[in-house]
């Protein structure tokens, strides 16, 4: 029997490729981002074991909360003394010590900043002396003296720069104007993505990043005999209390450690969409199955007449998807190898560039593809398999015999109805009762899968009426043929179902997406236009970065400036947790409006050195009233004391402001490095060119920082969002491939199937254009079908998700949907392009032909 | 319900004589048909020339393998001769495109099917005016009661296939024929899949078709009973014409049928 299940493919080759490509995509999703994370794991992995490669032992700032941020661009990790590196020096077992300070620093080219979207711009110090314990490494030039700096390659060769060159840079302080003396790279890393490295002396350094007779980190080297480990417990004793420190190894390992939960998201993240497009997979797999084998009803009951049994017809089908599945997902394994590549040049594409220097395919990602794709396609032609056993020997004598209706044939609506009355249950039990990230995903994915499986089955019973009316403008545009495509889309509605249900799935998940974005937008930009009471908002360039708090200074010199409000933010741990604190300037009074719960806007300016702000959601959790003491601890292990003095309501938890808001002046107490997020500036006379003029003028000494109106100023902080959202897109446009090739195998084999009434066609009258135009429209009212259907159950998932979520407000976004249906409407045609050219080269002698 | 008018694709080609010209409407002449290449090529038709006569019903026998079927498909334009000409209303037919092939299909050639080949998910009638919906025509209001009138399937129009008996079946595929007027309506072993009963009543309706309505008929058939109402029987075996009887019984074509070998 598997002789003839091997034969049988190899005469079906066409059917069997069609069918395999829906796994090869599935499988090539899983394998992709399995290369994909590992790459980028191996690549900084080796990065930061080549940076440590030289260094024993590494002393940073003691971080008194646990704030998980990343030690490469120094992040809100406290500094420490200067004075411990000349102490540190004398240490017997020290070879070398090399102090440094790093941060963010943006080259000033032209007066304007210089980024590669939203890649880090990284800057360090260097020290002449040690360079091998420096994470850049010199390629050309020499190392900086006090008034030069380093720049790395990429964005030297990007933007033409070259050692001799004068060019800008800015940190935490004004614009310094250095020359470059010598182009560098990050350790072994041939490209850090989009980021720019820039390098400079300890004291330019300083003074770039405003940490004046501080340091970020010492890396010392061991004299010859001395371990790291006995280096480390040379150094430990001298240690001021807000300093730690470790091995070069620990250090790497720390480094690796902040990497990898980072790229454990990520992993996540693309696997989800993997199974996604793997599900979606299953659908056409099944459903092409489904069709050979109704379309074989006459072979396997010749088999059965010839004394095959039952479990030996089984065993033959089962045998072919275990080939098909074989062979599709070796090769979607090797397609995912290139895919990987695909997703560095998407991450790219929308500014989230990833360091790339290598492919790392791992015995895991072989492994997990294989099974996962084996597996997937057993299961879903388990089902056609059995109902190919049901076939009675008697068919192989009876003209056009069909298989036989499925066992539970008459339970099918009811069934499939309350199936997917389960999975709206499961989606609301994790949306409104279910705790905790683990069990509400699962709840709603498995909700979510048993919704689309109950409607593939349920939606049998709507195709032909949706036909009808989704197909009238095909009976309008091509008449006859137009109707023939109709009545083709409705002859067999479960076949149409399962067909447009793989599409389903993809425009669902593409609505929902689309509809919580429009949902997070439009909340966002009520927020804003209910809480900005300026006219005008300074903030850095790239839109997040911290900008320098003498910007907002520079801003209220500019003439007709009534008031200006800065927002300072950092990280703090309040009520045993790590969280957001902001602090605020008395401007802030005129420029930002809130909902009072307590207090007014008169207490912005009121707060003093004790006062303290919080929303009201953070109060009721903590029980805090006016007058309640709320302590805070911040990275340098200073603490605090607050007595709330207001209490706002942020609408739908839009809030400008953290957990808990401090004035500025006390802030800049507490912090060594106060930065502000944004600074809203109110003018005499509100939004006009002039006014927008005298403030650009006033910043013009910090190209880093950017005037925005209102709306500017919306859209800026939305642009994240939509880096994001067009990810999302692309990847849930995976599935809609899939499904498209479901549409195409389904074609070619109704084509297969009704090659006589094709023929017959052609012999009384019928043009190949028109026979082509007949699929084509067939397939377009599939893909419609298939779109309609997930739109609405996109927007009823919307729908769901915004009653949860507050920070989403229902928001159908009508535009998006009709860009789905005409990309679905291109979908169908597309996916007819091969079939309906099979169907117009069939000859009208098949229609004479005898059986 | 199919009688919406759809966008012309083509100008429709009007190469049509007057219906009284001469008595041959369609000519195939010196038509040799071969599959294959080399050692393994096979000759279907050798060296065929017939002349089929306006408003008369001819049958073409011959046992199977004998080229009856080839014949018939050149003749109607649906498989190309490997040497020969074949002429329609004095058109060339073997050397048109598929495009004008298929308006050649719309104006001058009818098919009947052995196994009916009706769409299942159209009424009898929809089945009916298919060819013209397909060609943007409407049929000819009184053409089409006669048409149904006389293939009794008056109160048969809304039925599907699936609710229609074999012989009602293939008397819609007649209808289907005979709506668009076409010059020579082919029916290819049109009794092959029916029992006597209804072999009889779709015999008679396109003899009826001939002596009524002036169509001229080309009829396929292994069945001596069915050629015995055609006004002429040609007999080809071996891909060649080997016999051309005028009207005979049905003993008569047996007997000639015998002589072959068949």
């Amino acid at each position: 029997m598997l002789k003839v299940a091997v034969k049988g493919l190899a005469t079906r080759r066409l059917r069997a490729v069609l069918t395999a490509l829906a796994i090869v995509l599935g499988v090539a999703l899983v394998a992709g981002t399995y290369v994909l994370t590992d790459s980028l794991h191996a690549d900084l992995g080796s990065v930061y074991q080549t940076i440590y490669k030289n260094t024993a032992a590494s002393i940073t700032g003691r971080n008194a909360i646990d704030t998980g941020a990343n030690a490469a661009n120094g992040g809100s990790v406290p500094t420490f003394s200067q004075s411990l590196l000349a102490r540190v020096r004398r240490l017997p077992g020290v070879a070398q010590a090399e102090g440094g300070v790093s941060g963010t620093a943006q080259l000033v080219l032209g007066g304007k900043t210089v980024s590669f979207g939203s890649s880090p711009t990284l800057g360090y110090s260097v020290d002449p002396s040690a360079p091998q314990l420096s994470s850049l490494k010199l390629i050309s030039g020499h190392w900086p003296a006090a008034t030069e700096m380093v720049v790395d390659s990429n964005t030297a060769s990007k933007k033409h720069l070259k050692v001799g060159q004068l060019v800008g840079v800015q940190a935490d302080g004004p614009v310094l104007h250095l020359t470059i003396s010598g182009i560098v790279k990050f350790g072994s890393a041939s490209s850090l993505g989009g980021t720019t490295l820039t390098g400079f002396t300890l004291a330019t350094a300083q003074r770039l990043f405003q940490k004046p007779g501080q340091l970020d980190s010492i890396n010392v080297a061991a004299k010859s005999g001395t371990s790291p480990q006995q280096l480390v417990n040379e150094i430990k004793p001298i240690l001021p209390r807000d300093a730690q420190v470790r091995t070069g190894a620990q250090q790497a390992q720390t480094d690796t450690n902040s990497l990898d939960s980072s790229l454990g998201f990520l992993n996540t993240l693309l696997l989800a969409f993997a199974g996604i497009a793997l599900f979606v997979g299953a659908f056409v797999i099944a459903n092409s199955l489904s069709i050979t084998i109704a379309q074989r009803t006459r072979e396997f009951a010749t088999l059965r007449t010839l004394g095959a049994s039952r479990r030996q017809v089984l065993r033959s089908v089962l045998a072919e998807s275990l080939i098909v599945g074989v062979l599709a997902s070796i090769v979607g394994l090797v397609v995912g190898i290139f895919l990987a590549k695909g997703l560095f040049a998407l991450f790219n594409a929308v500014g989230l560039s990833l360091p790339n220097s290598g492919t790392v395919l791992r015995t895991r990602t072989i492994i997990v593809a294989l099974l996962v794709g084996i597996i997937v396609t057993m299961l879903a032609s388990l089902r056609p398999a059995l109902r190919a056993t049901r076939v009675d020997p008697i068919a192989a004598v009876r003209e056009g015999s069909t298989l036989p209706p499925g066992r539970f044939a008459r339970f099918r609506t009811p069934g499939s109805a309350v199936v997917i009355l389960l999975g709206f249950l499961a989606i609301v039990l994790g949306l409104f009762v279910a705790h905790g990230t683990g069990p509400v995903l699962a709840l709603m994915g498995a909700g979510a899968i048993l919704v689309f499986i109950g409607l593939s089955l349920l939606s049998a019973r709507f195709v032909p009426g949706m036909a009808l009316w989704i197909g009238w403008p095909a009976t309008v545009v091509a008449g006859a043929v137009g109707r023939l495509a109709r009545d083709n889309a409705m002859r067999n509605p479960q076949r149409t179902a399962s067909t447009a249900s793989a599409l389903m799935i993809g425009l669902a998940l593409v609505t929902l997406v689309s509809i919580m974005a429009a949902g997070i937008i439009s909340n966002f930009k009520g927020a804003v236009n209910a809480q900005f009471g300026g006219d005008y908002a300074v903030v850095a360039d790239n839109n997040f970065s911290p900008i320098p708090i003498s910007a907002g200074e520079a801003a209220a010199r500019a003439p007709g400036v009534i008031a200006v409000g800065d927002v300072r933010g950092d990280e703090d741990k309040v009520f045993g947790s790590t969280d957001d604190l902001t602090a605020v300037s008395p401007g802030v009074a005129q420029t930002i409006t809130v909902k009072w719960v307590h207090g007014s806007q008169r207490t912005f300016a009121a707060l003093g050195s004790t006062g303290a702000i919080v929303p009201k959601s953070f109060a009721s959790k903590h029980n805090l009233t006016a007058g309640s003491p709320v302590t805070i601890l911040t990275p340098t292990g200073g603490r605090a004391t607050f007595r709330v003095r207001g209490i706002f309501n942020p609408p739908n938890g839009n809030s400008p402001f953290g957990s808990v808001t401090i004035s500025a002046a006390r802030f800049d107490q507490l912090y060594r490095q106060p930065q502000n997020i944004f600074s809203i500036v109110k003018m005499r006379g509100g939004e006009t060119a002039a006014n927008r003029a005298a403030l650009r003028r006033a910043l013009s000494g910090f190209p880093g920082a950017k005037v925005q109106t209102r709306s500017q100023f919306i859209n800026g902080q939305i642009s994240g969002l939509s880096s994001v959202l067009n990810i999302l897109y692309v990847l849930l446009g995976l599935s809609i491939i899939i499904s498209l090739f479901g549409i195409v195998n389904t074609l070619v084999l109704s084509v297969f199937e009704r090659t006589r009434e094709i023929g017959m066609l052609r012999a009384i009258g019928t043009s190949r254009r028109q026979i082509r135009r007949m699929i084509r429209h067939e397939s377009v009212i599939t893909a419609l079908i298939g779109s309609v259907l997930g739109i609405v159950l996109g927007i009823a998932f919307g729908a769901l998700l915004s009653a949860r979520v507050s920070q989403i407000t229902f928001t159908i976004p009508v535009g998006k949907l009709i860009v789905f249906l005409i990309a679905s409407w291109i979908v169908g045609l597309i996916a007819a392009i091969f079939p309906a050219r099979r169907a117009s080269r069939l000859s009208p002698l098949q229609a004479l032909a005898y059986e | 319900m199919y009688g919406c008018p759809i966008v012309a694709e083509v100008a429709v080609e009007q190469a049509q004589t007057p219906r009284a010209g001469p008595a041959s409407v369609l000519t195939a002449t010196g038509v040799t048909r071969r599959y294959g290449e080399g050692d393994t090529a096979v000759t279907a038709l050798d060296d065929v020339s017939v002349q089929i006569e306006r408003d008369r019903l001819t049958a073409v026998m011959g046992p199977s393998g004998s080229g009856k079927s080839t014949l018939m498909h050149i003749l109607a334009g649906l498989d190309t001769p490997t040497e020969g000409s074949v002429t329609i209303e004095g058109i060339e037919i073997t050397t048109l495109s598929d495009n004008d092939l298929t308006k050649l299909r719309r104006d001058h050639i009818g098919f009947v099917f052995q196994f009916f080949n009706l769409l299942p998910m159209l009424t009898a009638e929809e089945n009916m005016t298919l060819p013209l919906s397909i060609a943007g025509r409407s049929p000819d209001p009184d053409w089409m009661k006669t048409v149904i009138d006389e293939t009794g399937l008056r109160d048969r129009l809304t039925h599907r296939p699936s609710e229609l008996s074999g012989g009602q079946q293939q008397r819609v595929a007649v209808a289907r024929a005979l709506l668009s007027r076409p010059t020579v309506l082919f029916a290819d072993e049109p009794t092959g899949n029916l029992d006597s009963a209804a072999s009889e009543e779709v015999l008679k309706l396109l003899r009826r078709a001939v002596d009524t309505a002036d169509q001229t008929v080309v009829m396929v058939t292994h069945d001596a009973h069915a050629a015995a109402i055609a006004d002429r029987i040609l007999f080809l075996s071996d891909g060649r014409l080997v016999r051309d009887l005028p009207a005979a019984s049905e003993d008569q074509i047996i007997e000639a049928m015998k002589t072959l070998g068949g």
